[in-house]
């Protein structure tokens, strides 16, 4: 530790430092912290190391795992994208969904999506500026994500019990409870990512950036 | 240590009771001897024989920092106690917590990473594969994107808050592992692709889209952290970290990365992590976590016992870059001095900033800022809702302030500057 009347020089000194470090940034990959050379690994000297911190003699391929079989990617491969890509034969209807909803849903959500004590669900009013709440009906930019999210993480404690058609009943009743769709609405493979959400065009990309004096 | 049976002997007894045991070869040898030795410190360390080694240390019987619980539900937080911690590694068993479904128990031995989508040869990875590859470690902060949230609603800005409970969601440790880019190699991304879908096997199956250009940069398959396997709770045995990014994209107990051409939009990167700015629109894949420092001596509840030299100490971290400047400001924020940093300064990582500082026993308003490598200044919390209105709940990287009073008391002090 240095004494208060060095303080000055120190942080001078971490300055030049830091400047070097930075210049040395912007010449080598990201993964450079290694040294190609067997050398000490240190971040304060950056030595630049080969692209991808691959050391110089990495063959092309290591081959250390398996190659995965077309069944093992369908047994992994759930996620479900808003382009419909991902979504399992099946369908469900608002009325079918009711009782998937009594059964499975309600004791965390509320009988009307409303009242938890978990995420509340369910809010058909719409906003300007700013939402005061954030549900499925006022929030949610696609509504492939609740096949997505549902399939996956709910119900909570007994997450994957539902039967594809099971998911998209309740995910169909779920909609009717927002006023998205109509009573009478069958969710498929092909209906629901026809859903157009309410919010959809309120979501853009982050445009933060770095740089002085740039608040975003 | 002693089991719970054993009689609670104190040091007097031990000695004069101890050559008795000895010859009734109850304690064979001085190993059994020193078990029975009871916990409190002596008067006078010099006069009796220490405790041995161990296969496994502890820490010292008064010195016991705790997490800070949200809740006792599967999807809740724990926070690391930034104010008891020196430097910037968070020892892992302090490291903080947020999981979405509990903490799932996975065998090493059983864990699988499956790679696919756009590539030339989808993969399946065992662990052990995963570790014969080549090995990274990266000194990095990990810090979850709704951290210091309590301190943005100008209606509800606290007084009594720890920066614990304000800003522990914020840790440093060494990650090692395979670079993901070593292993996308591996499998061969096909052109096109532009984003990865990461996905863990907990019971939430978490799961995040990820820029591929970021992923390629700077991300690691991560299974060590701080020299030892990674904890459970931060994803044993394996997650992806993505330096500088919002926590909740590092996605623990990783089981599969699908390469695609567009984001996934899954309920954590839409309905959750995402920025209502005000003006009628909601900013999504706000991933970077933008330069921020925070005060973490003296800090609520401390009370500065006298006036005087007082040494101000903190953290400062950026996730686009190092930290180049820290200033602290001992006037409310009327002037600024740069605060001494600790090196080495690491690329998105956590420095340590001190100040010293002659406090004259008057009121006064402790504040600091960072500024990193791009020349980005950490902002007022007027500047942040100025430019996204006051009811985002992400990204909250403003200055903090705390508020010393004359009687030595520190409380958070934002209140006081609005
Ligand atoms: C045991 C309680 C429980 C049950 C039962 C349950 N959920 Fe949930 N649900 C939760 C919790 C807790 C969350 C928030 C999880 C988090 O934040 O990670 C949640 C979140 C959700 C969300 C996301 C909300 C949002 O806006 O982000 C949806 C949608 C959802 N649940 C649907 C369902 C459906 C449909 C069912 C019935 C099939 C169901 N849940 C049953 C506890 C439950």
């Amino acid at each position: 530790m240095s004494q208060p009347s060095n303080r000055g020089a120190d942080v001078a000194k971490l300055y030049v430092a830091s400047l070097v470090v930075v210049t040395f940034m912007v010449a080598c990959a990201d993964m450079s912290e290694t040294s190609s050379g067997g050398q000490v690994s240190s971040a304060e000297i950056a030595m630049p190391g080969t692209a991808l911190g691959l050391p110089a003699n990495a063959p092309d391929r290591f081959d250390f795992g398996v190659e995965a079989s077309e069944q093992r990617v369908a047994m992994w491969d759930i996620d479900v994208r808003p382009d419909g890509v991902g979504l399992p034969e099946g369908s469900g209807s608002v009325q079918e969904g009711r009782d998937i909803y009594n059964i499975h849903c309600i004791a965390c959500h509320g009988l009307t999506g409303t009242e938890g004590p978990n995420d509340r669900l369910v809010d058909s009013e719409q906003w300007g500026d700013v939402p005061t709440t954030r549900t499925v009906g006022n929030y949610w930019p696609y509504a492939t994500t609740l096949y997505d999210y549902i399939r996956k993480a709910m119900p909570q404690l007994t997450p994957g019990i539902l039967t594809a058609d099971e998911v998209y009943a309740v995910i169909a009743y779920v909609l009717w409870m927002n006023e998205i769709v109509p009573e009478d609405a069958v969710m498929d493979s092909e209906t629901l990512p026809a859903v157009v959400m309410p919010a959809r065009d309120k979501f853009v990309m982050d445009d933060r950036v770095g740089g002085a004096g740039i608040v975003r | 240590m002693p089991s719970a049976e054993s009689p609670k002997l104190s040091r007097r007894t031990w000695i004069t009771t101890t050559s008795g045991v000895i010859a009734a070869g109850l304690v064979k040898t001085q190993a059994d001897a020193i078990q029975l030795i009871a916990q409190e410190a002596p008067t006078d360390p010099t006069k009796v024989p220490g405790r041995l080694v161990s296969e496994v240390g502890s820490r010292a019987p008064s010195e016991q920092p705790k997490r800070l619980i949200r809740a006792p539900a599967l999807s809740s937080s724990s926070r690391t106690p930034l104010a008891d911690l020196m430097g910037t590694i968070t020892p892992a068993d302090l490291h903080f917590e947020r999981h979405h479904a509990g903490i799932p128990d996975i065998r090493f031995e059983d864990h699988e990473l499956l790679v696919h989508g756009m590539v030339e040869r989808p993969m399946v990875f065992r662990m052990s594969e995963l570790m014969r590859y080549p090995q990274v470690s990266r000194i990095r902060f990990l810090e979850c994107s709704g951290n210091g949230g309590g301190v943005y609603n100008r209606e509800r800005m606290p007084t009594e808050v720890t920066v614990q409970a304000l800003d522990g969601l914020l840790s440093t440790s060494e990650w090692t592992g395979v670079a993901v880019s070593t292993i996308l190699r591996e499998v061969g991304v096909r052109p096109g692709a532009s984003w990865v879908l990461a996905e863990g096997g907990d019971s939430a199956v978490m799961s995040r889209s990820v820029p591929l250009e970021k992923v390629m940069k700077d991300s690691i398959l991560a299974y060590g952290q701080n020299g030892e396997r990674i904890r459970p709770e931060q994803g044993y045995p394996l997650r992806l970290f993505n330096p500088g990014y919002e926590g909740n994209t590092s996605v623990k107990w990783l089981r599969r990365i699908e390469v695609t051409d567009q984001p996934t939009h899954t309920r954590d990167e839409t309905s959750k992590y995402t920025d209502p700015l005000g003006d009628g629109t909601v900013r999504q894949f706000s991933l970077v976590m933008d330069a921020k420092s925070v005060i973490t001596f003296p800090s609520y509840p401390y009370v500065l016992p006298d006036k005087g030299w007082w040494e101000i100490r903190g953290l400062a971290w950026s996730g686009r870059g190092r930290i180049t400047r820290v200033e602290v400001s001992t006037d409310g924020g009327r002037n600024w001095s740069d605060a001494a940093l600790e090196g080495p300064i690491l690329d998105k990582s956590t420095v340590r900033f001190r100040h010293l500082f002659d406090w004259n026993g008057r009121d006064t308003v402790i504040l600091s800022r960072a500024t990193d490598e791009t020349g980005y200044v950490q902002p007022t919390v007027e500047q942040l809702w100025e430019a996204r209105g006051t009811r985002t709940s992400y990204h909250q990287n403003h200055q903090r302030a705390w508020k010393i009073a004359r009687t030595g008391e520190v409380t958070f002090g934002l209140g006081d500057l609005l």
